[in-house]
């Protein structure tokens, strides 16, 4: 008999409630529970940083969590970000136009770990924004179009005219 | 015709999905009824296995099914897994069973598979699954492997050696007894995995009325692996398709038919019901075929002038326990020494020594690393003895652009001699010298080094082998809705296939982007197919994209030439319509065309001519395309710590035409960043029992954000003679010759201490140890 | 790499959770889980009982008390970070929080469960020795005091028993100004140290070392306090030859041996980082009494 509770969260701005086993991790329960799949598994051991969502505003490493832990707290995954399902925030955005990423599937933790950051600190330099990320790995884009979308995107935030 | 979409930076159309969250990687798979599988792995290295006891496992609720060798599929128990890419060089081409019967020859080799309602239940159940080994001699030093006396990595097997290579050309030791001046390095180079940051997978279904398997797959080629579980499976061609879907990074390794593949097929079959097997990180350290230890010993011989006169050397390179990808990763790195320059003899002995570890295949560059690394490093030598400039050493050395097509002398993997079909060898250097601003970089150092700083600069030069055969092809096909569809062989993981190949066809429909779909790695789209690695894709898919778009192009105009009495020599495409030239209002929409070519029962108005607007081609290559280029890298050495920090990062690169810029740059500079790692950080490190010690990213180090230098990438384009739209593969341009760049600037930056690097990573504590006292610095 | 199977508690309180251990077989605390779930990721450890700390409120927070800190054990990492009285009153501790982990380390890490684990490169476990820090535990039996030395006892082993509880941390405060000094070599960012070293001290009104407190931390199990270097420090002016004179007193310390690091390179580091440590700490002490 396995041991189960059930959990109350706030994903991505709707409260839901599940039953889940208890040594679910959080990962795996927005993955296969709830479908969500943007959240991604990469490494298990909290190094690699493709499973990172928010969880109350900060990010975490969802591997590194049960299920369980989320009770009572609201977590945001990627699907969240933008306004509606099939549109871009400003971040997602300039992550497009600056070829951001290439397979894609370190993409999610990063936009939620920089999500964070540009919330904190709205004019980030780019030693900032590597220091950011530095828990995030990439194995195809050298990290260096991200850097350069998460300064576009900031400026574009803060309402700056673009410099070409 | 002016282009409008080729060489664009067009932003990607894979990228809205993914950035949303909505991409779809095997693990997003979620078929009805599918159950989930885990397994059991060798604990030894080397061992017999005695007995395998499932029935802890089978009785854990919620279990499906265990299987060992035993209930295997007969064609499974006793057909390997296929050698894709086999040579009859390959005196002992070993390969595993799916799962192992009788012995494993690596820690982590599957030995039975547990299938359970949960990945978490199945694991429950495998840690119940006793096996009893009888261990045998470990083998896990190639060197040691292959002398008299050493324990076989396989019982009953008669020698270590897998192959032996000879690849030599012109007189060398005539060359050698008489050169004024001859240098010797021994060079033991590592390299280690793709650590890809989304683990192999597979969901394998198995449909009974059809007696059909569909397998979505983590590949590089869904058609290899279709073809290599045909006889494993015993099933003909119209029984299996394999889809690979999103996959994240590959990088060589995701591009080989793994055990648990048709381990899961069958199991799939047995249950009647879809299996799931995905990695985990634990076992992508353990299964996962990577690249490890190579032992160079090279003689470079050089005239007064320092110009080359020959190079000899033997390469021993450590094979793993099996041979997936035959031999192709110790050739290459062999036939990649020459370079960009003139090498009238050169002689190598390449031995593959088999190990008790995995199994070593390429890792982005495939050899090239190390082969580049040799020759970098011994021009270096050169300079260093001659008291020359490491520039000018290289440049007294290059093939001359009106030297092409240049004959190298010797046969490449793909059986076809060496021969550079373009490129501007010198002409990249100086550009890349100049954009780093070489020569102002002693000024630089010395500027350094009164603030009590180390710096270097190192420079490395790559010619590589593209666009490999034996093809790749394109089914262009314009469906009734007007709209234009690409299927494809090409299987990528992030190479950008789905923009860059529609920038290609849309250029030759004169269609918009977003009216091109490009459908790729799905066996049952088109018939035959090889798979994106080894930078062979924009050369053989791009080419017959725009191979089949043009004869698309041409039916466009023949059934509109019918359609609307006119010939097909005035018409032309514009904007999704086929139009009279010089007559605006006068044209025929692709939807309308394709509406009157696909016809309707009973109608007799084809006229004789193919009915629908498809068609497929093949682009088959005579040889690779060589693209080439000059990498320059500054570093700044704490000679207290032995930390190196890349201050400047400079790449000019000739890739030929470039569909798309922003690709081309994201691709070089995450070539860089692995690069970057196997020359500072990444070492798979095993103990003398081949138990792997590396088995997390706590220990794995992969380059982080912080480390990276901003990577100025600068394109020429000499157009490649040998595919219809000019380009050369991009692919692993960043990695292949980083390494070498920044290992030569290391050594540039230790000079003062008569330090000589000859073996990667180059870690701190190595640049500590080498420096000796000098260490101390202020402690001293 | 799935977890095996627990059965999940989360007190409300510390009663209730010494309670649990009190009573339950084999069963571990959950704290900030960056050590401890990778550990049953990779089926490392297997508890039959996990005890989550998330919900006890009390075990979070920190309070100063004259000439100490005590801070919660279930205090985030990261609320040491952003906290203004840490900056004031232990900045070092600032300084080093810099270097533990990522930004989502801190966000769930918490001090206690550093303390707990005892990883020899741990930040805040080095700290704990630079500062005597004294352990505040709890169980069903009542509540007592450890001084670090009588906690930490070997490769990642702490003498608390079974049915124990960390609860806080009490840290001697420095007075201000003082010189310090957190620095560390690690191959990246946010990476476990391969050596690390604290240093602490004050200066007398002729600007020489009144008092001086030192940990090298990585080399072995449990950090070590260099307290001859400490004694031999008093009354000296500090200057090259001070900080030589500390570096080379590395030379004569054990050092662990792993295929990523060997001993002698972590010893090098060590002498490096003394030197560096003691510049720096001796640089902030003259500017803290000059302002």
């Amino acid at each position: 008999m396995s041991d189960t509770r059930t959990v109350s969260i706030a994903v991505n701005g709707r409260r839901l409630e599940r039953t889940v086993e208890t040594r679910t991790t959080l990962v795996d329960f927005l993955r296969h529970e709830l479908g969500l799949t943007g959240t991604h598994v990469g490494c298990e051991h909290g190094v690699c940083g493709a499973c990172t969502v928010l969880l109350d505003g900060l990010s975490v490493r969802s591997c590194l969590m049960l299920a369980v832990q989320a009770n009572g707290h609201a977590v945001t995954t990627v699907e969240g970000l933008a306004a509606r399902e099939t549109s871009l925030n400003p971040l997602q955005q300039a992550f497009w136009e600056k070829g951001a990423l290439q397979c894609g599937f370190c993409t999610p933790g990063m936009l939620m770990t920089i999500t964070e950051l540009l919330a904190a600190n709205p004019a980030p330099t780019e030693a900032e924004v590597r220091e950011a990320v530095s828990g995030n790995l990439c194995r195809c884009t050298g990290y260096q179009a991200i850097v350069e979308a998460t300064l576009l995107a900031a400026a574009r935030m803060r309402g700056e005219k673009e410099v070409a | 015709m002016p282009s409008t979409w080729f060489g664009a930076s067009v932003p990607r159309k894979e990228d809205p999905t993914l950035l949303t969250g909505r991409g779809r990687f095997v693990d997003d798979i979620h078929l009805p009824h599918m159950l989930h599988a885990a397994f059991v792995r060798s604990q030894h290295a080397h061992a017999r296995i005695v007995r395998v006891d499932t029935a802890a496992a089978q009785a854990v609720p919620g279990v499906h099914l265990v299987l060992t060798h035993a209930d295997l599929p007969e064609t499974m128990r006793t057909r390997p897994i296929p050698v894709m890419m086999p040579n009859p060089i390959i005196k002992q081409p070993f390969m595993p069973l799916a799962l192992a019967g009788s012995e494993v020859c690596f820690v982590g080799e599957p030995v039975a598979a547990v299938v359970a309602d949960s990945r978490y239940v199945a694991e429950d159940a495998a840690s119940l699954v006793t096996v009893e080994y009888e261990p045998l001699p470990v083998v896990t030093d190639a060197r040691a492997a292959i002398e008299a006396g050493s324990p076989p990595v396989h019982l009953g097997s008669p020698s270590n050696i897998a192959a032996r290579l000879p690849i030599a050309h012109g007189a060398v030791d005539a060359a050698f007894a008489t050169a004024p001046h001859v240098f010797r390095d021994r060079f033991h180079l590592h390299r280690g995995g793709a650590f890809f940051i989304e683990c192999r997978g597979v969901v394998a279904e198995h449909d009974t009325s059809q007696d059909s398997y569909t397998l979505h797959v983590t590949s590089q080629g869904s058609h290899r692996i279709k073809e290599g579980m045909l006889d494993l499976l015993d099933v003909s061609e119209h029984q299996i398709r394999v889809i690979t879907p999103d996959v994240g990074g590959g990088f060589g390794p995701k591009g080989a038919l793994y055990p648990e593949y048709p381990v899961c097929a069958a199991a799939a079959r047995l249950l009647g019901r879809p299996v799931k097997w995905v990695s985990d990180r634990h076992e992508d350290f353990m299964s996962t075929n990577m690249e490890r230890d190579q032992f160079w010993d090279m003689e470079i011989a050089v005239s007064k002038d320092a110009k080359i006169l020959g190079i000899r050397g033997q390469l021993i390179h450590e094979q793993g326990a099996y041979l997936p990808s035959g031999i192709v990763l110790p050739w290459i790195a062999a036939t990649t020494v020459p370079g960009p320059y003139v090498v009238p003899s050169f002689r190598m002995d390449v031995i593959a020594a088999m190990t008790n570890k995995p199994a070593c295949s390429p890792v982005r560059g495939a050899g090239r690393p190390q082969g580049i690394f040799v020759m970098e490093r011994l021009m270096d030598r050169v300079a260093h003895a001659l008291g020359l400039d490491p520039a000018e050493v290289r440049r007294r050395n290059f093939i001359k652009p009106e030297q092409m097509p240049y004959k190298v002398g010797i046969i490449f993997r793909d059986g076809r001699p060496v021969v550079y079909d373009s490129g501007d060898y010198p002409t990249c250097q100086e550009n890349a010298l100049a954009a780093a601003d070489y020569a102002g970089f002693r000024a630089r150092q010395a500027a350094a080094r009164e603030r009590g700083k180390y710096r270097g600069i190192g420079i490395s030069n790559v010619v590589e082998g593209t666009g490999l055969g034996p093809y790749e092809g394109a089914t262009v096909r314009v469906a009734r809705t007007g709209k234009v569809t690409v299927f494809t062989g090409a299987t990528p993981q992030g190479q950008s296939h789905k923009t860059t190949f529609a920038q290609i066809a849309a250029e030759q429909l004169g269609v918009g982007i977003d009216d091109v779909t490009i459908v790729t790695g799905d066996t049952g789209t088109i018939a035959w197919g090889m798979g994106t690695f080894a930078a062979r894709s924009a050369v053989n898919a791009g080419s017959s994209v725009y191979l089949a778009s043009i004869e698309v192009g041409k039916k466009l105009k023949e059934f509109a030439s019918a359609m609307m009495e006119v010939a097909p020599e005035d018409l032309e495409l514009r904007d999704g319509q086929v139009g009279v030239r010089g007559v605006p209002g006068m044209q025929k929409s692709f939807r309308e065309i394709a509406i009157h070519a696909i016809s309707a029962p009973g109608m007799s108005n084809l006229g004789g001519l193919i009915p629908g607007l498809e068609y497929t081609a093949y682009f088959t290559p005579d040889q690779s395309t060589y693209s080439n280029g000059t990498h320059v890298a500054e570093v700044e050495v704490d000679i207290e710590t032995g930390e190196v920090a890349i201050q400047r990062y400079v790449v000019f690169h000739d890739c030929g035409r470039v569909i798309n810029p922003q690709v081309v740059e994201g691709q070089v500079v995450g070539g860089v960043a692995h690069g970057l790692g196997n020359a500072l950080f990444e070492r798979m490190v095993y103990d003398d029992q081949g138990q792997p010690q590396s088995t997390t990213f706590a220990e794995y180090l992969l380059t982080t954000a912080p480390h990276m230098p901003n990577v100025e990438v600068h394109h020429m384009e000499t157009p490649s003679p040998l595919n219809p739209i000019g380009v050369k593969g991009a692919g692993e341009a960043g990695t292949n010759p980083a390494i070498a760049a920044i290992v030569n600037a290391v050594n540039d930056a230790l000079l003062p201490f008569g330090v000589w690097i000859t073996d990667t990573p180059v870690t701190p504590q190595r640049i500590v140890e080498l420096l000796g006292d000098a260490a101390l610095g202020r402690t001293r | 790499m799935k977890p095996a199977p627990f059965t999940y508690h989360d007190p409300a309180t510390i009663e209730d959770a010494v309670s649990l251990l009190a009573r339950l077989d084999n069963a571990r605390a959950l704290a900030g889980g960056q050590s401890l779930m990778p550990m049953m990721n990779f089926r490392l450890a297997m508890p039959e009982h996990l005890i989550d700390l998330n919900g006890v409120a009390s075990l979070a927070g920190m309070h100063r008390n004259g000439g100490s800190v005590t801070i919660g054990a279930m205090t985030r990492q990261r609320d040491l970070e952003f906290s203004p009285h840490i900056a004031a009153d232990l900045p070092i501790m600032a300084e080093a929080l810099r270097h533990l982990g990522h930004r989502q380390t801190r966000n769930r890490g918490t001090i206690g469960g550093s303390l707990c684990h005892l990883d020899p490169s741990a930040e805040l476990v080095n700290l704990a020795a630079l500062h005597d820090g004294v352990l505040h535990i709890a169980s069903a039996q009542g509540t007592r005091e450890a001084t670090f030395d009588a906690f930490a006892v070997g490769a990642m082993t702490t003498t608390l028993a079974a049915d124990e509880l960390l609860t806080a941390i009490r840290l001697a405060l420095w007075p201000q100004p003082h010189g310090y000094c957190f620095t560390e070599t690690a191959r990246r960012r946010g990476d476990f140290a391969i050596a690390a070293v604290g240093v602490l001290l004050t200066l007398d009104r002729a600007g020489a070392i009144d008092r001086a407190a030192i940990t090298v931390s990585g080399l072995l199990p449990i950090p070590v306090r260099l307290t001859a270097a400490e004694t031999m420090l008093r009354g000296q002016t500090p200057g090259h030859e001070a900080f030589r004179a500390v570096a080379a007193g590395a030379a004569t310390l054990d050092a662990m041996e792993d295929p990523y690091a060997s001993a002698a390179y972590r010893r090098h580091l060590a002498r490096i980082l003394l030197y560096r440590a003691m510049q720096t700490a001796a640089q902030r002490a003259r500017q803290g009494v000059a302002s």
